[in-house]
């Protein structure tokens, strides 16, 4: 066990003495799981028990493997070694239809439903209740109704799936396992789109699902969540099975240090920030979005220089669309954006590049890079044309490979080669490249939209510590996510953004989750206030 | 301020009140007030007649248009009622256009239903052989292929069964091989896009030069020799229903492919929307991954509607060479397979509106001919350009943006 952090060796018990210690055969069993991809070990000789009716928990990083055992067990892939039983007896799962056959249901993390069809439609697509050659929507209703009532899963069975919200979408996507019959459960990273209240709900079904007999694995890389509502977590690093503890035994830096194997600093150190002059202002911000409909709705706000804002909100209420007004990629309808004085509004992307903006975007393999382009390419994708890597006309490419291999090394970006395609890293790493991009050049304003989307606590770690490095350098630095703890442990300022509006702004200090949570699904109390550009104005509490 | 937009319907909108308005005073004067042009419906001295005065005609028509595109531009309020009234005034742009062309004269009303419906027939079964393949993620712009060599190889079997098999049964025995021809067509593009994932669309246009190529080849080499008297299918005349007035005639006095593109019609609409196999296209055809989650073999999914495809368009092939022409021609598909496929985005991936599209441009083609019966003053190359004027008019946007399927156009790969 020499991989393991020292102080987590202790709280590890192994998994094959589970098995011996329940009195009837667990749900789901697998034994020595081996899966290799081309140059990649995914899964390396993995144990794991799920007892019945137990929730249990497997955590690691991205490229841990997880999803992989996941798709293994559901019949996606097939193992190169191992074997798996449910309840007790070997099975042989080769398609998904086989483990559906097995009693075991999995709730993708990018949900499997149509958007086109109905929610009935979408539960009952391959397991189809007919009359005759006809469909029988009025059975299948009835026996979804059911289920919805039974586990308390509320769901709209005439609506379509375009028009529903994630968390409904969830809840079709389990009531869909259960029609199958499913015993064993499996959701990957089912919090990742959900308000810290909807999770809560997903709790309270999960644990009533439990209750009633169903056994369920829980993938995620949250360990606040994994405490909170997890029997026994198990976790996978780098395609191995380090341990199995309970919450009772591990803390959150304990469970940390096993998924990264080193200690990881989870908090960020920030010495107090020292605000400056005004970098960004926004006034009275109006944005559409792609359908034409309002999207941004009236924002003002300010940024100083050495200063983190954080806008926290539940991802589609207009982040999206007011990070693009900013950044010059979408046209904004009314009003001013001004960046050190000058005036942006609606000015091409480079122009804001060139006053000193940097830009993280949230979707980095669609707006931050080119999959096809080289390392080196990549990481000069905005400076390209100047000197010194451009030299007139011509490229300088001995200054664009020297630049390359400078920040690879500084960004520590795992590449086999400043030549080698983007695509090929792994997120973690081309989340790197950009950031290394936007922050060796000189800037004054740095936007980060979902900076760490789905990358793992390593990465994680490091473009904290680089945020927090700009902060200091004097940079303004409008920091977006969906992920309440990344905007707690960086901002100085919060603002929530709710339906096109900034709801309410505080000083970081005196922000709790709680609150902030009920911020995002739109709730105001009387006695909350906001505070918007240093004068403080009562807003009216909203009902429901 | 609020930035002043241009839509696509204030452009349409515009456009209807300038040629409401030509109608209205550039056009309507130029008929003498007692001027008519009467509407028969039906042949002969008993059929009802209606006498219609050209100029006024014109007048209420143009004045309509203007409505119309008054209404588009008073703003989103009305965009809808909007939409409606000016689709509307673009079909009323044929009975418009025929009025004013045979004033003075007599025309009759349901030849051109007649002629519309029949010569819609090879497009709405392109339509719907359009439906099957694309609904399940696939693209086929290879009708026309599969209709040509449908039209080619049904023709040749009855070339050579025609002197030994009674002739129905030979011309029934002809349209089967027709049917399975479109069908080895479709496999073709089944096995080119879906096993070895070539881009759909270049293995389409594979299949339509290979179509063109073999087909001329054999009517060079074995078709030349004889003439084959230009037999065509029956009309099959449907006991009392044909009895009927006005549709009886229109309707149920045909021949067997017009008849079976309706009832196929009603079938793909009823499959496609009501049955298992239907909602399983859909799916496979919107997300083919979340299909493949719940058990549905996606590519086989594929493979039979692809191939069902074919079927469908080896039939509208056998529309030309045994139920019209009696012969076959090089490229006598005559691009139908392309306008087949305007048709099915007209109708937005739907069997009924596929249908819609397909009359659509019947009409317009019924019109064209008509036009040089009528005697128009005018080249009939001109005539014959309407229908596909009125196919890049359609798909301009009259009718709004359609929505593929999801996935048309990705292949499928099943991760392992």
């Amino acid at each position: 066990m020499a991989w393991l952090h020292p102080g987590a060796a202790a709280q590890i018990q192994v998994t094959g003495d589970d098995a011996v210690n329940a009195q009837e055969p667990p749900a789901l069993e697998v034994r020595g799981i081996t899966k290799r991809f081309p140059g990649v070990l995914a899964n390396d000789h993995i144990d794991l028990t799920l007892r019945r009716g137990e929730i249990h928990a497997l955590l690691g990083e991205n490229g841990a493997g997880k999803t992989t055992l996941m798709n293994i067990i559901y019949g996606l892939y097939r193992p190169d070694e191992g074997e798996i039983y449910v309840h007790g007896r070997r099975a042989e799962i080769h398609s998904p239809n086989d483990a559906i056959r097995l009693g075991i249901g999995m709730v993708h993390q990018h949900f499997m439903l149509v958007p086109t069809l109905t929610v009935t439609e979408n539960i009952i697509l391959g397991h189809e209740v007919t009359r005759g050659v006809l469909l029988d929507h009025r059975r299948a209703r009835a026996r979804i109704q059911k289920l919805s009532r039974q586990y308390g899963l509320l769901v709209d069975p005439d609506a379509y799936v375009q028009d529903i919200s994630v968390g409904h979408q969830q809840r079709v996507e389990i009531i869909k396992a259960l029609y199958r019959q499913a015993e064993i459960l499996i959701l990957d990273e089912p919090t990742a789109v959900l308000t810290p209240q909807e999770a809560e709900d997903l709790f309270a079904v999960m644990r009533s699902l439990a209750s009633q007999g169903k056994s369920i694995i829980f993938i995620t890389h949250k360990l606040k969540e994994v405490l909170a509502v997890a029997d026994r977590i198990s976790v996978l690093r780098a395609g191995r099975l380090v341990g199995t503890t309970t919450p009772a035994e591990a803390d959150e830096a304990s469970l940390a240090a096993m998924m990264v194997g080193r200690e990881v600093v989870l908090s960020v150190a920030k010495a107090p920030a020292h605000p400056g002059e005004e970098v960004l202002r926004v006034e009275n911000l109006r944005v559409l979005d792609d359908r034409g409909l309002p999207a941004v709705n009236g924002i003002s706000l300010s940024v100083r220089a050495g200063e983190i804002v954080g806008i926290a909100g539940v991802q589609g209420n207009g982040q999206t669309e007011l990070v693009e007004a900013l950044t010059g990629l979408r046209r904004p309808e009314t009003g001013r954006i001004l960046v050190t004085g000058q005036d942006v509004t609606g000015k091409p992307p480079r122009l804001i590049t060139e006053t000193g903006t940097a830009h993280v975007p949230e979707d980095r393999q669609r707006n931050g890079m080119v999959a096809a382009y080289t390392v080196a390419d990549n990481l000069v994708l905005n400076t390209y044309y100047k000197p010194p890597f451009a030299r007139g006309l011509v490229r300088d490419e001995h200054q664009v490979a020297a630049f390359a291999r400078r920040l690879v090394k500084a960004f520590d970006i795992r590449t086999p080669d400043i030549y080698a395609q983007a695509h090929t890293l792994s997120g973690g790493n081309q989340q790197k490249m950009i950031v290394a991009r936007e922050f060796s050049r000189p800037i004054s304003l740095l936007i980060a939209s979902q900076p760490t989307r789905g990358i793992d606590v390593g990465a994680i770690e490091f473009i904290h510590q680089q945020i927090v490095g700009l902060r200091d350098q004097g940079v303004a630095v409008l920091l977006v996510s969906a992920e309440l703890d990344e905007i707690m442990a960086l901002s100085d300022r919060i603002a929530v953004m709710y339906r096109g509006e900034l709801i309410a702004e505080m000083p970081a200090a005196e922000a709790t989750r709680e609150q902030l949570g009920l911020l995002m699904a739109g709730v105001r109390h009387e006695e909350e206030f906001v505070h918007k550009m240093g004068t403080t104005v009562p807003v009216e509490a909203e009902d429901g | 301020m609020p930035t002043l937009r241009f839509h696509r319907v204030h452009v349409y909108a515009m456009l209807f009140v300038v040629t409401g308005a030509w109608l209205v005073v550039g056009i309507s004067p130029r008929f003498p007030p007692d001027e008519t042009t009467v509407l028969a419906f039906g042949v002969g001295r008993t059929a009802p007649k209606m006498a219609l005065p050209v100029g006024r005609t014109l007048l209420a028509v143009g004045a309509y248009y203007v409505a119309a595109g008054l209404l588009g531009l008073a703003g989103r309020r009305f965009a809808r009622l909007a939409t409606g009234t000016m689709i509307l005034g673009g079909l009323l742009i044929f009975p418009t256009v025929l009025v004013a062309a045979a004033a003075g004269k007599q025309t009759n009303v349901l030849t051109m239903l007649n002629e519309s419906l029949r010569l819609g027939t090879p497009i709405a079964l392109g339509a719907i052989a359009g439906i099957w393949c694309e609904r399940s993620g696939v693209i086929n712009i290879a009708i026309e292929g599969m209709m040509l060599a449908g039209a080619c190889f049904g023709f040749t079997t009855f070339f050579f069964l025609g002197e030994r098999l009674p002739t129905n049964q030979a011309l029934f025995i002809s349209v089967l091989v027709a049917v399975v021809t479109g069908g080895l067509m479709a496999l073709l593009h089944g096995v080119l896009s879906i096993t070895f994932r070539t881009d759909q669309i270049v293995s389409g246009t594979v299949i339509n030069i290979l179509a063109i190529g073999v087909t001329s080849f054999v009517r060079r080499e074995y078709l030349l020799s004889t003439r084959a008297g230009r037999v065509t299918l029956p009309s099959i005349e449907i006991p009392f229903l044909s009895e009927l007035p006005v549709v009886g005639s229109v309707l149920f006095n045909n021949k067997p492919i017009f008849y079976s593109m309706f009832i196929l019609v009603a079938l793909t609409h009823v499959i496609l929307f009501y049955t298992r196999w239907g909602l399983r296209t859909r799916a496979v055809g919107e997300h083919p991954r979340a299909a493949d989650t719940v058990g549905i073999d996606v590519i086989r999914v594929r493979y039979m509607n692809v191939f069902i495809s074919g079927l469908i368009a080896g039939l509208g092939g056998a529309w030309f060479s045994l139920e019209t022409v009696g012969g076959f021609d090089d490229l006598m598909t005559n691009g139908k397979g392309f306008i087949a496929l305007a048709a099915m985005i007209f109708g937005k991936w739907t069997p009924l509106g596929g249908l819609g599209g397909a009359m659509l441009f019947g009409f317009s083609e019924a019109l064209g001919t008509r036009f040089q019966i009528l005697g128009i003053p005018l080249p009939s190359q001109f005539l014959q350009i309407v229908p596909y004027v009125v196919t890049m008019i359609v798909l301009a946007g009259l009718v709004g943006r359609a929505i593929p399927p999801a996935a048309i156009g990705q292949p499928y790969e099943k991760q392992s």
